[in-house]
């Protein structure tokens, strides 16, 4: 495993150096002041510096390093998401609940590996109990709409995005031990996907896809990305326990899930009358801006893995 | 010196104020959106709408160290001073100026209060609707922004948004959601020329509702 981990520190290595000096050169040849794009071109490249950096350092520290920093980008992606959303006074409890308790459950059921209970904690339980107590409360003012909000807020942000690391409790014949690297993959091929997407959109984009939810998204960057990710998913074989052919097709499914994250994030700022999330990452907007293809991403790639390829 | 003057802790109180800046950015991410002025040591009188105990601990955070050590926030004495504990993270720790309502000696006048911590060259955060507020609407202010600004002419007023509070930390509870907190800081409002204490009072409130960077959403 040590050798693929080389190769991928290597290459991401080389890709963000390029994307660097790239930015430095369009920065020094572009008119001053620098357009709005460009400064934030720079912002995003350097944003991702130090978010590689933090995954590599995660990694080296296995399940440990993974739960935990999984843990770290539910707190921050669920801060985000009942930010935004109505909550009255009597909800106090249950939204310290959601952080206090749903979050380290969650997680502490993918540390142990207890698929059964990982899986419906949240849609059964979470969903059921949470409107009990709010209801308990007797507040009954927009009282759909709050629920609703919080259980949005802990599927997105909790369920959706454990699992990334529940990937690492899978087994695969004849890929024991090297669970990590599929994170690696599902992460790379979905962000790199919302990379292409944004060259090919930047470079190409003519044809909006959905100009009601998000004026950014072009039929041409959608097409370019996926079908520059889906090779990225091939060329990314070695370090599954796919064939390439097979690495292209997850790759696509993950990365339509991705974009269709990204879609729904988009209406549900739209409807909330705000731009970003947050402004966690510098040049992104907050985590769910940055990680909102991965929350639909992961899921489903998770399953799949798990049904066609675990015993 | 009377008991009504500043105690001062100085190793107690930097800690405190580091450390509950720390705490404030680690749970809210506070960020302060310098809207209508800039930070500055100039000598000022934040006033803010108040909805929690966290108030002007975010407030405070937003402001650099060294402005920090020199700006009060202003309580009421009927609270602070119920027991030897509420006392002690008042004035010692947090080095609060505590007024009271109930004032009886002249010494206790909570505007003479404000004006000697003012003539030490220090600032003040103050709540002008005088309580932590449970209802949906801005209270009208009370009176003593208005006496303040009169008294002392060159200190800058400033509204300061505090946004998010109330979902934070309600009156009544004591266990801080963790939600993201934000607070503006406006252009300086000073009494005009002939200016009356009730139409003053009542446009340094519209000043400060206009900060609400999302008025359209209820708390």
């Amino acid at each position: 495993m040590r050798h693929e981990i080389s190769i991928l520190i290597i290459g991401l290595f080389v890709v963000l150096t390029t994307a660097s000096a790239t930015a430095a050169v369009l920065s020094a040849r572009a008119p001053k002041p620098l357009s709005a794009t460009l400064t934030n071109l720079t912002q995003r490249i350097n944003a991702w510096w130090v978010m590689v950096a933090l995954m590599t350092v995660a990694f080296f520290f296995g399940r440990y390093g993974m739960t935990i920093l999984f843990a770290l980008i539910s707190f921050a992606a669920l801060r985000e998401f009942v930010t935004l959303t109505h909550s009255r006074r009597s909800d106090h409890w249950v939204l310290l609940g959601m952080f206090g308790i749903v979050i380290p459950v969650q997680y502490w059921l993918v540390w142990t590996a207890w698929y059964g209970l990982f899986v419906i904690f949240i849609p059964v339980y979470c969903f059921l109990l949470m409107p009990a107590i709010t209801a308990l409360h007797g507040d009954t003012e927009r009282f759909l709409e709050r629920v609703s909000a919080q259980q949005w807020a802990i599927m997105i942000a909790v369920y959706c995005v454990s699992h990334v690391p529940a990937l690492l409790t899978l087994n695969v014949p004849g890929f024991e031990g090297r669970n990590l690297l599929l994170v690696a993959f599902l992460i790379i091929v979905v962000q790199g996907s919302d990379v292409l997407q944004y060259i090919f959109g930047k470079l190409f984009g003519k044809h909006r896809f959905s100009p009601k939810v998000s004026p950014s998204k072009t039929w041409e960057g959608l097409i370019g990305g996926l079908v520059a990710s889906s090779l990225l998913g091939a060329l990314l074989a070695f370090i599954t326990p796919f064939s390439p052919l097979q690495a292209s097709a997850v790759a696509f499914v993950a990365c339509t899930m991705g974009f269709l994250g990204g879609l729904v994030a988009s209406a549900i700022k739209r409807d909330q009358g705000v731009k970003d999330w947050g402004h966690l990452i510098e040049g992104h907007g907050g985590m769910l801006d940055r990680t909102d293809s991965l929350v639909f991403a992961a899921p489903i790639f998770f399953h799949l893995v798990r049904y066609f390829w675990t015993v | 010196m009377n008991r009504l003057s500043l105690r001062t802790f100085p190793l107690l109180q930097t800690a405190t104020s580091v450390g509950l800046s720390a705490l404030a950015r680690a749970v809210t991410g506070v960020r302060p959106i310098w809207s209508g002025c800039q930070p500055s040591d100039r000598q000022r009188i934040y006033f803010a709408n108040h909805t929690s105990h966290g108030d002007f601990i975010l407030l405070s955070a937003c402001l650099s160290e060294r402005e920090r050590a020199t700006t009060h926030a202003v309580a009421a004495a009927e609270y602070w001073r119920k027991s030897r504990l509420r006392r002690f993270i008042a004035e010692d720790m947090l080095s609060s100026v505590l007024i009271s309502r109930q004032w009886t000696r002249p010494e206790e006048n909570p505007i003479s209060v404000m004006l000697s911590v003012l003539d030490r060259g220090h600032s003040l955060i103050i709540f002008p609707e005088g309580t932590r507020n449970m209802s949906d609407e801005l209270l009208p202010f009370r009176s003593g922004l208005y006496n303040l600004s009169m008294a002392r002419p060159e200190v800058e007023l400033i509204p300061c948004w505090i946004e998010n509070m109330s979902r934070v930390l309600p009156k009544g509870q004591f266990l801080p959601v963790p939600l993201l907190c934000r607070v503006v800081f406006g252009a300086p409002v000073a009494v005009a020329p002939g200016e009356e204490r009730r139409a003053f009072l009542e446009r340094a409130r519209a000043e400060l509702l206009a900060l609400n960077p999302r008025p359209d959403r209820d708390e």
